[in-house]
């Protein structure tokens, strides 16, 4: 029974995947064939290949260098440590800001507005001030992705605590519960899937938060520094930067995985309630 | 020294202010006397204010005006020393807990250690005739089984006193029988002192030492009647001719004080068809 539905599972992904490739394939040899111009002139250079894309992983990376593959999971995994930290401090942050907003009402309505606020500032105008601050390097880096990862997490946060039921909290009163029983017993365990809706979105937003918090720290090793260069060299090798877009989408994927793993074997919950 | 009463009111009324205008009188003043080991059921038509007269007992509404004792002490005191347990008209379990330690919340509240609240758990669990479910989710448990866990709950730490608002109102009428059948059987082995809300006169008969009979609101004690229908009772009290004229009795009482059209209507009708 389980088994056959992932069988089904694996199915539906490689069915869309072949559906995928065969669309930007098709759309890229009828634009060829009809001299499509619009929206784009179609060649090489604006849609590769997927076997120029796929196979310029194996291609070396500079002359005599090792293969492009090697050089893009090296910058996956480099990142992928700055993008751990942040989700972790973000994450973590975003609980805290959440559990403090959902017991008191002077609080939320005093620091409510700034939270929101600071969401409104691109990343890209707060991260060189975070750079001169901490200095270029792993930590501020996290810092940056953090500032991506926490806002989701404090407003499900607050919503979840506040979605136990009013008769879940007659019986926590009945056995004289004090607010951390409350807090820990009933109200987090209710938060869960909403935190964990959250985390979701901020999984992949952090690894976002990583590769744009390397460029003003002019960070070579990771997938910005990449991004960067093979940004450089997308007129002679376009399937450069479209392979390395794929490694990043990769991460960002895994990064969801560890989160929806995570969930399955935390949260208990009734069909319902869970996303 | 006499033991005191398990519930002692005295003028106990509830008044509710509404901004601009007079306010609602839910609650006229009450008096009413529960003895240790008794069986008492409220009935009344919807919005008699029955349920929160139970909540005032358990310290989880305030009386407007009036003296509530529990075990001899003020209401508030009761629920602080974890006098009673209480079972709502929904389970109100804990979706992320399973069985086992939804029944032990209340022992955790109250600092039991793990090996005693095992033990605790699976004697109840006996009690409740759920052995072998303890590992299940409450979600994958039918209603009458949850509200089973529910008593369970409500009991595992042994309270003098247990409230329990419309426990069966959820539930067919099948169960709901064989259920009341349980409950007796629950109250004789626990000897606790039970306060039981309902909106069904042939269940109040069939389950209580006494009925008290209250009107719409403003609600007040309109008619306390003596079910002296021996006991154990068992599916076949059901067709005595006592207990058909202790039926008749409430409903006449009931209907003294204008309520009885206020009833839903398929309780008349299932007394009429009884009669």
């Amino acid at each position: 029974m389980l088994a056959r539905r992932r069988v089904r599972g694996v199915l539906a992904f490689v069915t869309v995947l072949i559906g995928l490739v065969a669309l930007w394939e098709g759309y890229r040899a009828i634009g060829q064939s009809t001299g499509l111009t619009w929206p784009f002139p179609v060649n090489e250079r604006s849609m590769p290949h997927i076997h120029h894309i796929l196979g310029q992983l194996f291609e070396p990376s500079r002359r005599n260098g090792p293969p492009l593959v090697t050089v893009l999971l090296q910058a996956a995994l480099f990142t992928a440590r700055e993008a751990a930290l942040g989700f972790v401090l973000g994450a973590s942050t975003g609980f805290v800001l959440g559990v403090a907003l959902a017991h008191s009402r002077l609080l939320e309505r005093g620091l409510l507005p700034y939270i929101v606020a600071s969401q409104t500032i691109p990343i890209l105008a707060i991260a060189p001030m975070v750079v001169v601050w901490l200095g270029a390097g792993l930590f501020s880096v996290a810092i940056i992705a953090a500032y991506l990862t926490f806002f989701p997490v404090t407003i499900n946060t607050l919503r979840g605590l506040r979605s136990a039921d009013p008769r879940a909290h007659e019986l926590m009163d009945s056995y004289a519960a004090n607010r951390r029983s409350v807090l820990w017993k009933l109200r987090v365990p209710a938060s869960m899937p909403y935190l964990f809706t959250a985390l979701k979105i901020s999984a992949p937003a952090s690894v976002v938060g990583a590769i744009i918090g390397e460029l003003p720290s002019s960070i070579q090793g990771g997938l910005g520094g990449a991004i960067l260069n093979y940004n450089q060299y997308y007129i002679t090798s376009p399937a450069s930067l479209w392979a390395t877009n794929v490694v990043a989408a990769a991460l960002g994927i895994s990064f969801f995985g560890v989160v929806l793993l995570a969930e399955r074997l935390v949260v208990h919950r009734a069909p319902e309630h869970v996303a | 020294m006499p033991r005191p009463a398990a519930v002692s009111l005295g003028g106990v009324s509830k008044h509710y202010a509404v901004p601009g205008g007079p306010g609602v009188t839910a609650l006229a003043p009450i008096d009413l006397d529960v003895h240790p080991g008794e069986f008492v059921s409220l009935i009344g038509p919807s919005g008699c204010g029955k349920s929160t007269l139970l909540r005032i007992i358990g310290d989880l509404v305030q009386a407007t005006e009036g003296q509530v004792l529990v075990n001899g002490k003020p209401a508030h005191q009761a629920r602080l020393d974890r006098d009673y347990g209480i079972v709502f008209q929904d389970p109100v379990l804990y979706d992320w807990r399973t069985v086992a330690r939804n029944i032990s919340l209340p022992l955790e509240m109250l600092g039991w250690d793990r090996q005693r609240r095992a033990s605790r758990v699976a004697e109840m669990l006996d009690l409740v005739e759920l052995g072998g479910f303890e590992g299940h989710y409450p979600w994958q448990l039918s209603g009458g089984m949850q509200q089973r866990v529910s008593i369970a709950r409500a009991l595992s730490f042994s309270p003098a006193l247990l409230l329990m608002d419309e426990p069966f109102g959820a539930l067919d009428e099948m169960t709901r029988e064989r259920l009341n059948g349980e409950l007796l059987r629950i109250w004789q082995q626990s000897g606790c002192t039970i306060v039981f809300v309902t909106h069904s006169i042939t269940e109040a008969v069939f389950l209580s030492t006494r009925v008290v009979v209250m009107s719409a609101r403003p609600g007040r004690v309109i008619g306390i009647v003596e079910i002296d229908v021996p006991q154990p009772r068992t599916v076949d009290t059901r067709e005595e001719p006592r207990f058909f004229e202790l039926v008749t009795e409430v409903r006449e009482r009931l209907r003294k004080g204008g309520a009885a059209e206020a009833l839903a209507e398929e309780e008349l009708l299932l007394v009429e068809e009884e009669r």
